[in-house]
């Protein structure tokens, strides 16, 4: 089911936390709503899901304008980052929850509720736990179930506010691949709501970027980290070094070749995008070593600048692969050539 | 015992507990037991079952019993509209619902006999209307019990209800649950263990309750007379062991019943989960 958003605006007082939002969500999609906290996405999610009233503007899911309907009334599927499990009830309850408050003529028999719970319990691979009560569950079983149950009800939207956002770092990166693995399964059109860039891109198929209530860019994980429309997000998506063309550290790009394009006044540039080789000749180089760091598959370096105005020192942050790190053989304070391979310049 | 604990200081602690217990609660009631050893079992058992004793504890654990659901039931509206609703003067009927605590029940309960006695501003209304005697009758008890015990069940219910995560009730509306399967399927079985705390509370105060009601019950032998009245009758009689058998026997009803209200609020929470 696709999801239409037009023209949504909300504010709370005085402060807008929605300006003017049009989005287009085609069916199918397992959609990043990215942003630093206090952006709107979490409004923005609420307001799909009707959990909130947008004060102008109006969501269309599937064609159908939904903008005054009442939550329980517009089939989605919601999951909270605190859960949310009804805690009087076992696990199989909470699941069966949905589909037992339905009218008469629709609710389906125990037998059939049964059967589609412990098969809704299977796909979260947690049937075992049927009979505990959530206070029994660790968060990463407690999320799942909650999953679960959002989606016993088939929602033809499902809707996850910061689903990973209470657990620790291990079961994160375990259940961000399996919500992908999830969503291709059921091709449920799903939006997560993230403050974590590496979540987005990890595990969307679009991502949306939010900032002080307005989209700044929405578009596929590389199409905003290879081109990202402006300096908010280049600088959210990812590690970056930012150079003001009217500051000192211009001193920085003209020392490795180059110009600033006209009218342009910030140039960003990404640690990886900075090659390293050794200085041919000592006294033309660009850059001193200061410290390099251990991450791992890679190598961050702390450059410094070396002209001879000191006071202009900024410093600058490259990675390169470990492997050609130990090749370079290079130890602190030694000299070295830099190249810049990319540069995103914006107003 | 002999491990050691992650708590400090257990020993002292139990140790204060059962001191405190039993200077303040064993004692006395053990005096009244001895006390009430002085009479033989026959006696014992003519006091009790007198016809007047009998009709008296009908009327004190009826009487408690009805005000307690009855406070319970707007004990727990009152705490609902607190905790969700913000509205101006909120703080002053909040200050108000502790009134009763602070005042001498003698006053609420000659107060209340004044506005609902036949020639009182709510009593002409309600026997004209309705043809409903308050005053003077077992109903005025309960009117006045009400009015002491609402408090108890307002400030248990409270924090329960603020301490409720809202999110609940909104994942149950995304599943499709309509109002008012919210408020019986999610929001009540959550607060439940809490109103009957706040009725367990009502119920024991309804029960021990001396001076408010005797200003509007009218105190009619059989008919409106409480079990506390007729002990301090007995007393004034110097029918010393008399009352402490009627005493001792209201202990054992009341705390028979305040057991089963707590077994029955354990039963729940381990039901649910929440133990």
């Amino acid at each position: 089911m696709s999801i239409l958003l037009n023209n949504i605006s909300k504010n709370y007082g005085t402060f807008s936390a929605l300006n003017n939002i049009n989005l287009e969500i085609p069916a199918g999609e397992l959609v990043a709503l990215l942003g630093p906290s206090g952006c709107g996405k979490t409004t923005l999610l609420r307001i799909i899901a009707g959990l909130e009233y947008a004060d102008e503007g109006r969501v269309i899911l599937n064609g159908v304008d939904e903008t005054d309907q009442h939550v329980s009334r517009r089939g989605i599927g919601f999951v909270f980052q605190h859960y949310a499990l009804f805690r009087h009830m076992t696990v199989f309850d909470n699941v069966a929850f949905g589909l037992r408050v339905k009218h008469k003529r629709d609710r389906p028999s125990e037998t059939i509720i049964k059967q589609k719970v412990h098969d809704l319990l299977n796909l979260v691979q947690l049937d075992w736990l049927h009979n505990r009560h959530p206070d029994q569950l660790s968060g990463g079983q407690r999320q799942r179930i909650a999953l679960a149950r959002a989606l016993a009800v088939e929602p033809s939207v499902l809707l996850l506010d910061e689903p990973f956002g209470a657990l620790d770092a291990s079961v994160r990166k375990d259940l961000r691949i399996w919500l992908r693995n999830l969503h291709s399964q059921l091709h449920v059109t799903s939006i997560f709501v993230t403050h974590d860039q590496e979540e987005a891109m990890e595990v969307a198929s679009q991502v949306v970027v939010l900032n002080k209530g307005i989209i700044e860019q929405q578009g596929s994980p590389s199409d905003i980290y290879d081109h990202p429309a402006n300096a908010f997000v280049s600088k959210f998506i990812g590690q970056t070094n930012v150079f003001h063309v009217d500051s000192p550290s211009r001193l920085w790009l003209e020392s490795t070749g180059l110009r600033p394009a006209m009218e342009t006044q910030i140039a960003h540039v990404r640690p990886h995008d900075i090659e390293i080789t050794k200085a041919v000749n000592e006294s033309g180089a660009s850059a001193i070593i200061e410290d390099w760091q251990h991450l791992g598959a890679l190598i961050r370096i702390v450059l410094s600048n070396n002209l001879p105005h000191n006071e202009t020192n900024t410093l600058v942050y490259a990675e390169m692969s470990n492997e050609s790190f130990k090749q370079l053989e290079l130890r602190k304070g030694d000299k070295v050539d830099v190249r810049i391979r990319q540069v995103h310049w914006f107003h | 015992m002999s491990q050691s604990r992650i708590m400090p200081g257990f020993r002292p602690a139990l140790g204060f507990t059962l001191f405190y217990l039993g200077l303040v609660v064993l004692i006395p009631l053990s005096t009244l037991i001895f006390k009430s050893l002085q009479l033989g079992w026959q006696d014992y058992v003519n006091i009790i079952t007198h016809n007047r004793v009998l009709a008296a504890f009908r009327v004190s654990f009826v009487t408690a019993l009805v005000a307690a659901a009855i406070a319970s039931f707007f004990g727990f509206i009152i705490a609902w509209v607190f905790t969700r609703y913000s509205f101006t003067g909120k703080k002053l009927m909040d200050a108000l619902i502790d009134l009763p605590f602070a005042l001498p029940t003698a006053v609420a309960g000659i107060v209340l006999a004044t506005i609902f006695q036949p020639s009182g501003i709510l009593g002409k209304f309600l026997i004209d209307s309705f043809n409903l005697r308050i005053a003077y009758t077992p109903s005025g008890i309960v009117v006045a019990l009400i009015f002491i015990s609402i408090p108890f069940v307002v400030r248990t219910v409270e924090p329960v209800l603020q301490e409720f995560d809202s999110r609940m009730e909104e994942a149950a509306s995304s599943l499709g649950a309509t109002r008012l399967q919210v408020f019986t399927k999610i929001i009540f079985p959550n607060i439940f263990p809490a109103l009957l705390t706040g009725f367990a509370l009502a119920f024991a105060r309804g029960v021990g309750e001396y001076g408010s009601v005797i200003f509007i019950a009218g105190n009619i032998p059989y008919i409106s007379e409480i079990v506390p009245l007729l002990i301090v009758t007995k007393l004034e009689q110097y029918e010393y062991a008399g009352a402490t058998a009627i005493a001792l026997t209201m202990l054992v009803i009341s705390f028979a019943l305040l057991l089963f209200i707590n077994l029955l609020q354990m039963w729940i929470r381990k039901r649910s989960g929440q133990l």
